[in-house]
């Protein structure tokens, strides 16, 4: 199965070349440079490392070659030569994602939640909801970036009991996407690892994802934390908030915060 | 309610926010009884924890009475008096299993801060920066507190707010940092610092089987609660030429076999590497002031343990790593597992072997926070530790 998440050989030697179309290049200048002089205008850890994204993001632009794109095996310059008739998501394009974590239950217990995805919703965060169609077909329906909602049908294209579960979107789906869930017990009760690899055609193209990750919509971040989610919830029975606490914050402040809010 | 808000460097207030709710069915909402500011809390006061934000509630050495708990918790019930330990756990990941309750995989609604930092993230921790979860903290007049089937523990009727309060933190983190350091007998105990964690710990090293324990501070009211009430013998820095010719002539040539480092990021000293680092933390280029840190490793014998409960934030130049290695020390560390600790501890209190109230000198009511902060910081008015009341 990880054959089918490799790139052709052309696009994987492209280092020296460019995987970064012109359009995304003279973004990436301009988005670059405001994150880079936001970032290091302030003295936080975030500060610091929007600065370090910024300044990525115009080496990016400049050179026409992204390592975030070449890790992901991925590529905005347009190729021809991909047979692109029968997958959802078409090999080199769209969005790959790998995120693993421990869960101390057996691969039964998680293997089981998974498995029931109307549990879904319950950790990760951008779904609204799945409802299961039949036994291999469910409808998922999510929450965007910025609003954006998106909905499709998937299907259980591949399936272990206690191991492995695999789907895709079908045909005509808004968002084509691909996933598989992976469990593998530890030994000397370590509990299990459950891996997560996803990947998608996201709207608005790799450039609406790149963007999506300035405004802190990084798929790899959602599904590390959906996953951190997951394991709280399984372990805990309930997942760390603090949402609706008090602070001090004056009252004005709190409503421009809100507006903010609102605006994005 | 009134609660004590962090706005900047050096500027806390008290504010009225709103109450806190039961947000998570295993959280329960506590009645402030007692609470105090603790070295720690300095560190955010001086603004050298990232990820503070203005109007955030802090405090994590608190107690008091439960008046509302969540659908999950069923050991604790209205009216019962807690005392809270300042890491907030989950009691059942892979580490609170494994009694590093301060490691929690499952508390921190921000972990990825932390990672982004450290690698990997522990607990959250009460009003203590939003890398650290964000949690409101407890000097207030009432707290959310997660987790309260596992973390808050009863406290029997008759013994006062004051004798258990510091059970929260202080008192088992000074047992932490003595337990760390794996006391033989016969082992000398050399610990940097006289403030409560410190003294503490001296404390704790004698209930572990120290056959000396040897202080280090400057401060004159803090020495002699070294000396009287903790027994130790004491040295200070800036009377002596050099801490290191001192400790070794008092052990024979060999060096103190055991370490702690009670001081942490904001060390006070006037060697050379004292003065680098204030100049580099002045211009935030290095959060940490390591000078008792780089002593305790310099003047640890052969072999010995260098125990660090003083809390370390960022990068250190300077760290005679060489030194280290070449005398093969055991180094520990880290925010305390309280948890571990406390049942045991309230057990001693209870059998009245040791009354942690003895270093209280500031008895206040909440709204004397933010001059209490600062009398605190600069070591002014005798003060080693303030309570304050709601
Ligand atoms: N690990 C944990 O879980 C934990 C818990 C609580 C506190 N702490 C940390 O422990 C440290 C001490 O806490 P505290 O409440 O006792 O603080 P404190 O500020 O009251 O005490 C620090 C003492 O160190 C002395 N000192 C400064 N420079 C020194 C030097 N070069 N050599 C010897 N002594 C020196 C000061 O005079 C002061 O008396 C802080 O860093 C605090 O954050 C850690
Ligand atoms: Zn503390
Ligand atoms: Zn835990």
């Amino acid at each position: 199965m990880q054959s089918a998440e490799i790139l052709s050989p052309e696009s994987q030697n492209s280092h020296s070349s460019q995987n970064v179309n012109s359009r995304e290049r003279w973004l990436s200048v301009v988005i670059g440079s405001a994150v880079a002089a936001y970032g290091l205008s302030r003295r936080s850890i975030a500060g610091i490392t929007a600065a370090g994204i910024g300044a990525g993001l115009v080496w990016r632009g400049a050179s026409g070659y992204c390592a975030v794109y070449d890790a992901l095996g991925l590529t905005s310059v347009p190729e021809s030569n991909h047979d692109t008739s029968n997958v959802s998501v078409p090999y080199g394009r769209g969005v790959r994602v790998e995120q693993t974590v421990t869960i101390g239950l057996p691969p039964e217990e998680i293997y089981t939640f998974f498995r029931n995805f109307e549990n879904l919703p319950r950790f990760m965060s951008h779904l609204q909801s799945v409802t299961v169609l039949d036994a291999k077909r469910s409808h998922w329906v999510t929450k965007g970036p910025a609003g954006s909602d998106a909905e499709w049908d998937a299907e259980i294209i591949n399936e272990i009991p206690n191991e492995l579960i695999g789907w895709r979107s079908i045909d005509d789906s808004q968002v084509d996407n691909a996933g598989s869930v992976h469990f593998k017990q530890n030994p000397a009760g370590r509990g299990t690892d459950v891996k997560v690899i996803l990947r998608y055609d996201p709207p608005g193209g790799v450039l609406g994802a790149m963007t999506a990750k300035l405004f802190g919509e990084d798929p790899a971040h959602q599904v590390k934390e959906d996953l951190r989610a997951l394991k709280m919830l399984l372990e805990t029975g309930e997942i760390a908030s603090t949402k609706g606490q008090p602070n001090g914050l004056p009252h004005r402040a709190k409503l421009r915060e809100r507006l903010a809010e609102v605006v994005r | 309610m009134k609660a004590v808000c962090w706005f900047g460097k050096t500027d806390v207030r008290v504010e009225n926010v709103p109450d806190p709710t039961i947000i998570n069915p295993h959280d329960a909402i506590v009645r402030v009884t007692l609470t105090a500011i603790c070295g720690s809390d300095l560190h955010l006061y001086d603004g050298y924890i990232p990820t503070m934000m203005k109007g955030d509630i802090l405090g994590h050495e608190f107690m008091g009475e439960i008046v509302e708990v969540g659908a999950e918790v069923k050991n604790l019930k209205v009216g019962d008096r807690v005392i809270v330990p300042f890491p907030i756990c989950c009691g059942r990941c892979w580490f609170c299993k494994n009694d590093q309750w301060s490691l929690c995989d499952n508390t921190n609604p921000n972990a990825w801060m932390v990672e982004a930092m450290y690698g990997f993230g522990g607990a959250a921790l009460y009003g203590y920066s939003h890398m650290y979860g964000g949690y409101a903290g407890g000097q207030a007049e009432y707290v959310r507190v997660p987790f309260a089937d596992i973390n808050p523990v009863k406290i029997p009727d008759g013994l006062p707010d004051e004798k258990v309060l510091f059970l929260t933190d202080i008192f088992p983190t000074g047992y932490f940092a003595a337990e760390n350091c794996d006391i033989k007998p016969g082992d000398v105990v050399a610990v940097w610092g006289c403030g409560p964690v410190g003294l503490f710990a001296m404390k704790s090293a004698w209930m572990l089987g120290a056959s000396r324990v040897i202080a280090i501070d400057r401060v004159p009211e803090r020495m002699r609660l070294a000396r009287e009430a903790c027994n130790a013998e004491v040295v200070d820095f800036e009377e002596v030429d050099d801490v290191y010719d001192v400790l070794k002539e008092m052990t024979g040539g060999r060096g103190p076999d055991c370490c702690i480092d009670a001081v942490g990021m904001e060390a006070h000293g006037h060697t050379a590497d004292a003065l680098y680092d204030r100049v580099k933390q002045v211009m935030r280029i290095e959060f940490d002031r390591a000078h008792a840190l780089r002593q305790a490793l310099h003047c640890c014998r052969k072999g010995g343990t260098v125990s660090i409960p003083g809390v370390y934030g960022g990068f250190i130049d300077k760290i005679p790593f060489g030194a280290a290695f070449g005398k093969g020390l055991t180094l520990k560390m880290g925010q305390a597992h309280v948890q571990k600790y406390v049942r045991a501890l309230l057990a001693r209190i209870e059998r009245d072997e040791i009354d942690p109230s003895f270093l209280i000198t500031h008895r206040v009511r909440l709204d004397d926070a933010p001059a209490m902060y600062r009398t605190f910081r600069d070591k002014e008015d005798d003060c080693i530790k303030v309570v304050m009341r709601p």
